[in-house]
């Protein structure tokens, strides 16, 4: 009893399940700039909240930098903290979402998933970003000289933090089926990279296998272009900026590939 | 045929959840999937509404394949889910704007669709309310209006009114009916509520992956005939045998219950009462209800 047996389809719609051949740009970039403003319009109505992102990060490096008697070395590690913190926590909205709430409805719409991807990714890392920089008005107090192109310098590299910061977190989130998972992840995984980029001691400094835990860890290269930017006088880096620009690019690019290549696949399965 | 369902089948790893469901939806009619908790309406929803391919089978709504074509499908249908789909802390005005985006609404054609949906669900004043403030009933209007603004052909709704309290119910029913017949949308319904049921033009019961009857409420119904005669026995698994046995009448005995399907129930059961004095504890009569119709075409009670 199919009433239509063969559909005539627009030429661009016989695809099977592909965002990519329907590819329309001005749904793509509405699609886009819809999840980008949901975003930023829910982190002003919960100002708080996101805020606490800064705080914590904030007594770590009072504490342990005044402990150690080196604030100044300490803040570039605090500053990343804080952007991690933004990014990985507002991607974790995604898990629930997409049981129960806005998500729903993106996955059932005609917008390509890839836009999700990006949307939802360019909002959390936007946050992200705006996290970082106001956690930079703290540099005078850290002894760290600042000038203007060294602010918008610091600003750029934050962005890229942000970014790869967000599609990682992306990437995890869509795997996972509860925030319980996501937290272990955190603790587990993240929070140790953080520990081992050269945030709280150099590549120098350290011992045996964690100087070759700390050569693969993406986040080492971020931070020693942080540092770079930053505060080039401070302890000088590891890895040179020209380097670690090109592995935080490569690596931003990886998770894109990755996070976008998750979303293709049609999710639902888990429940009956 | 807006909607056309052919021998559609689901697993879940080795447990079936659809096993071979074929059914028909015309255009501009209210059909609902009747089905208690796994019986596979849920998964049928799914596959309907893009979100999952089916194992086996094919379905097609309006005019496109669910599975070779989803993009197209997905322009064409508003899909209400059962649980929330909006953004608590945006208002409903912007969940609208937001919603019109991903399907490439912008500017004065947007604006246009926002106002039209809010006026159709009585949402205008509502409209810089966040969220978060309205009731269970605001909010499914709200995603009514949401799934309403691409101007679909069919609205797929899983379970619209559960949750919602009698009078919110009643006025999402008014709704949905006025849609149906002022702006012609064909209304594909997963429901478990038979009071729900019981409002649409024609119904499937689905019990374990199967479609055990199909029809309008008031047909299925019809088909029992008569009355239903629900007895209560000290010892129901005696005394049924020797009703059939002295009645002639085809019963079942369910839950403890001797069951009847007779015309005239009033009289039969002045004359049960008579021959089995002492042995019934209670009598019920009531005209069949699709609780019934489900009743007899699996054996098994509607829960």
């Amino acid at each position: 009893m199919i009433g239509h047996a063969t559909p005539k389809l627009p030429a661009n719609e016989t695809g099977r399940v592909s965002g990519w051949r329907n590819l329309s740009p001005k749904l793509f970039g509405l699609a886009v700039w819809t999840l980008w403003r949901r975003e930023l319009v829910r982190f002003w109505r919960e100002k708080a909240r996101v805020l606490g992102f800064v705080g914590s990060p904030l007594v770590f490096w009072l504490l342990i930098g005044s402990g150690f008697g080196d604030l100044r070395f300490f803040f570039p590690g605090a500053l990343a903290l804080t952007v991690m913190f933004s990014a990985i926590f507002s991607t974790m909205s995604l898990i629930e979402d997409r049981r129960e709430g806005f998500l729903l409805s993106m996955l059932v719409s005609p917008a390509p998933r890839h836009a999700l991807v990006l949307g939802k990714t360019l909002g959390s890392a936007t946050l992200a970003w705006i996290q970082g920089v106001l956690f930079l008005a703290f540099a005078p107090l850290a002894g760290i000289p600042v000038s203007v192109g060294s602010l918008a310098a610091t600003g750029g590299v934050i962005f890229l933090m942000a970014l790869t910061l967000t599609l990682l977190g992306f990437w995890l989130a869509w795997r996972l089926e509860s925030t319980q998972g996501f937290h272990a992840v955190i603790n587990l995984v993240l929070v140790p990279l953080w520990m081992v980029s050269g945030s709280l001691f150099s590549m120098e400094q350290a011992h045996g296998w964690i100087r070759a835990i700390m050569r693969v860890n993406p986040l080492t290269y971020e931070m020693a272009a942080l540092r770079q930017v930053l505060d080039p006088m401070g302890t000088p880096p590891q890895p040179g900026l020209r380097l670690s620009l090109t592995v935080t690019l490569v690596y931003a690019l990886t998770l894109l590939a990755l996070a976008t290549l998750s979303v293709r696949r049609r999710p639902g399965r888990s429940t009956a | 045929m807006i909607v056309a369902v052919e021998q559609l089948a689901h697993y879940y790893g080795s447990r079936q959840a659809l096993a071979g469901v074929s059914f028909a939806v015309r255009r501009g009619e209210i059909f609902g999937l009747l089905g208690p908790n796994g019986s596979g309406k849920s998964t049928l929803f799914r596959i309907l509404s893009t979100m999952m391919a089916p194992s086996s089978g094919r379905a097609v709504v309006a005019g496109f394949d669910v599975d070779r074509q989803p993009e197209a499908v997905r322009q064409r249908i508003g899909v209400v889910f059962q649980s929330q789909s909006l953004d608590k802390k945006l208002t409903v005005e912007e969940n609208l704007r937001s919603q019109g985006h991903l399907y490439g609404l912008a500017g004065r054609a947007l604006r246009q669709r926002v106002e039209s949906v809010l006026g159709t669900l009585g949402l205008t004043e509502r409209r810089r309310e966040l969220v978060e403030r309205l009731s269970g009933g605001l909010r499914r209007r709200v995603e009514v209006a949401k799934a309403l603004l691409h101007q679909p052909e069919v609205l797929l709704m899983d379970e619209p009114s559960s949750g919602l309290d009698p009078g919110a119910r009643r006025e999402l029913w008014q709704h949905i009916e006025d849609l149906r017949e002022r702006q012609g949308v064909t209304v594909l319904l997963a429901t478990h509520i038979l009071e729900e049921a019981e409002r649409c033009d024609r119904l499937a019961l689905l019990h374990e992956g199967r479609i055990v009857a199909e029809g309008a409420p008031a047909e299925l119904k019809a088909r029992i005939g008569g009355d239903v005669v629900v007895l209560e026995a000290a010892d129901p698994d005696g005394l049924g045998p020797r009703i059939r046995e002295r009645f002639g009448v085809d019963l079942r005995v369910v839950d403890g219950r001797v069951r009847v399907e007779i015309a005239n129930g009033h009289r039969f059961i002045a004359e049960v009462v008579e021959a089995f004095p002492g042995q019934v504890r209670s009598v019920a009569l009531h005209k069949p209800t699709l609780e019934d119709v489900f009743l007899d075409e699996t054996g098994a009670q509607f829960r």
